[in-house]
């Protein structure tokens, strides 16, 4: 590739920021050059944000009818699925969908919220209280 | 430290490489990131279907996290001082005692954790490196090598992304050079690391790694059946580029990286097969490319009438090419080392 075949398409994901890659420049030497992004690669970021997002409004959904907890939404608007989430909590997969069920996610402990309002980076009021509302 | 010189943040193509030649640099050892990319023996191809990350198999493009620091010790006989830590306390305090001292040190730690990404960035990938040079009060000043600026990051972030859990989980991992050899014989080192590298792509033992991985992938994409889940296929392809483009360079970066250690290995060693070989790998640089463009334009269609025997076959294209650059590598004897050591520029 050369430098000025370099894709300038000024990505949303980046926010303005630049990356750096190695590039030819006309005289056939390597040289480090920047990009604002390629949209071939804001194409494929979007769409896992997409069904991340798809899923967690689908989960907000399921939370307000008692169906799951709301433990389940924000791991989906993080960016986790149950196992990513289980390992950053340091807990089995099956725990953490355990505690998606109602019932069991009211039984936790304060120690296990704290540490699910840690990473998802809300108070633990955030987390028990849903909102009815989006 | 009088070897030590003032930390001068510059931007790098990859997290890791980036660090370990800024790092370098700092001490004294000054050396292109492509070179030490090169040399570290950064490059490969691993598609690995029984790891997951979010339900999809993990796909390389250069080695696992940790292994340029280590081929640094290795192949440039640096001394790294390394250290993993139980105790969180202990780790910062630490933290702060070399910084404070005018260290710089290398830290690994987790995007999710790193508030100055964008938040569309911010997945749990535990294996980011990041420089940390100085501190002001409660904020650490860190060169993060993949940002065009320094930035600043509060105390309790760095210690939430220095332990974040799961896999490659960073246990707080710290490195920095302690002694540099500037006079490497860097003809043996650069024959050698690239052998190495040769051997692996060519023939690893193992059917999803170098070329044969490329082309295993190539039959798991032609395997994949769009009329029964297309939004699964999409996915998948999705994630291919995903690992090429964002955990990675931009578009086929790390051929392009290597491409140019290549270039300049060749100018050194006086190698017209090196400079050849460069040539080469930017074509498969470039593959990986209309690659990736593939993928996208399946990602973006509405319909489930893509092709993906096309797909597969340029991705055997890239394997095609890239192996044609190894097998020249590989019987295009380089130089031996020469009676004085040549300085790497």
């Amino acid at each position: 590739m050369k430098v000025s075949e370099i894709p300038q398409d000024n990505i949303k994901t980046m926010q303005g920021e630049k990356k750096a890659l190695y590039a030819l420049d006309e005289r056939g030497n390597y040289t480090r050059s920047t990009t604002s992004g390629w949209e071939a690669e804001e194409v494929v970021l979007t769409q896992v944000i997409d069904d991340f997002r798809e899923k967690a409004r689908e989960a907000a959904h399921r939370v307000r009818k008692k169906e799951t907890s709301p433990i389940e939404c924000f791991m989906y608007r993080r960016w986790m699925d149950p196992l990513t989430l289980a390992q950053a909590m340091g807990l089995y997969c099956w725990q953490v969908k355990r505690h998606f069920k109602p019932r069991v996610f009211e039984r936790l402990g304060d120690k296990t919220l704290n540490e699910y309002a840690r990473i998802f980076g809300v108070t633990v009021d955030a987390l028990k209280n849903f909102p009815e509302e989006d | 430290m009088a070897d030590t010189r003032p930390m001068e943040h510059r931007q790098y193509a990859h997290c890791e490489s980036g660090v370990v030649t800024a790092l370098l640099r700092n001490k004294g050892l000054d050396l292109s990131e492509p070179m030490v990319f090169g040399i570290t023996g950064g490059l490969t191809f691993a598609y690995l279907p029984f790891i997951k990350i979010t339900n999809l198999p993990i796909i390389a493009y250069r080695m696992f996290p940790g292994s340029i620091i280590r081929g640094a010790v290795k192949n440039l006989a640096v001394d790294f001082k390394t250290k993993r830590y139980r105790d969180k306390r202990e780790a910062l305090a630490e933290l702060t005692r070399l910084v404070d001292g005018g260290t710089a040190v290398g830290l690994q730690t987790s995007v999710y954790w790193l508030p100055y990404f964008p938040p569309e960035m911010r997945f749990q990938f535990n294996a980011h490196n990041l420089i940390v040079y100085g501190r002001e009060g409660e904020e650490f000043l860190v060169s993060d090598p993949v940002f065009e600026h320094t930035v600043r990051i509060k105390t309790d972030d760095l210690q939430n992304a220095r332990f974040a859990k799961g896999t490659l989980a960073p246990k707080g991992f710290i490195y920095y050079p302690i002694r540099v050899i500037p006079s490497v014989d860097f003809r043996a080192v650069i024959r050698k690391s690239i052998k190495r590298t040769v051997h692996m792509m060519l023939y690893a033992p193992m059917p999803f790694i170098g070329i044969k991985g490329i082309r295993c992938l190539a039959r798991r994409i032609e395997r994949l059946d769009p009329r029964k889940d297309a939004k699964a296929v999409r996915l998948f392809l999705g994630h291919i580029v995903r690992m090429q483009e964002e955990i990675g360079t931009g578009g086929g970066g790390f051929r392009f990286m290597y491409a140019a250690f290549l270039q300049e290995a060749g100018q050194l060693l006086d190698s017209p097969p090196l400079g050849e070989a460069s040539r080469m790998m930017t074509e498969a640089g470039d593959m990986w490319r209309l690659f990736a463009l593939a993928c996208a334009r399946v990602c973006k269609s509405k319909t489930a009438d893509f092709n993906l025997g096309e797909i597969a076959e340029l991705l055997r294209k890239c394997a095609a090419q890239e192996k044609l650059v190894y097998l020249l590598l590989k019987n295009s004897p380089l130089p031996k080392s020469s009676s004085a050591p040549a300085g790497p520029c």
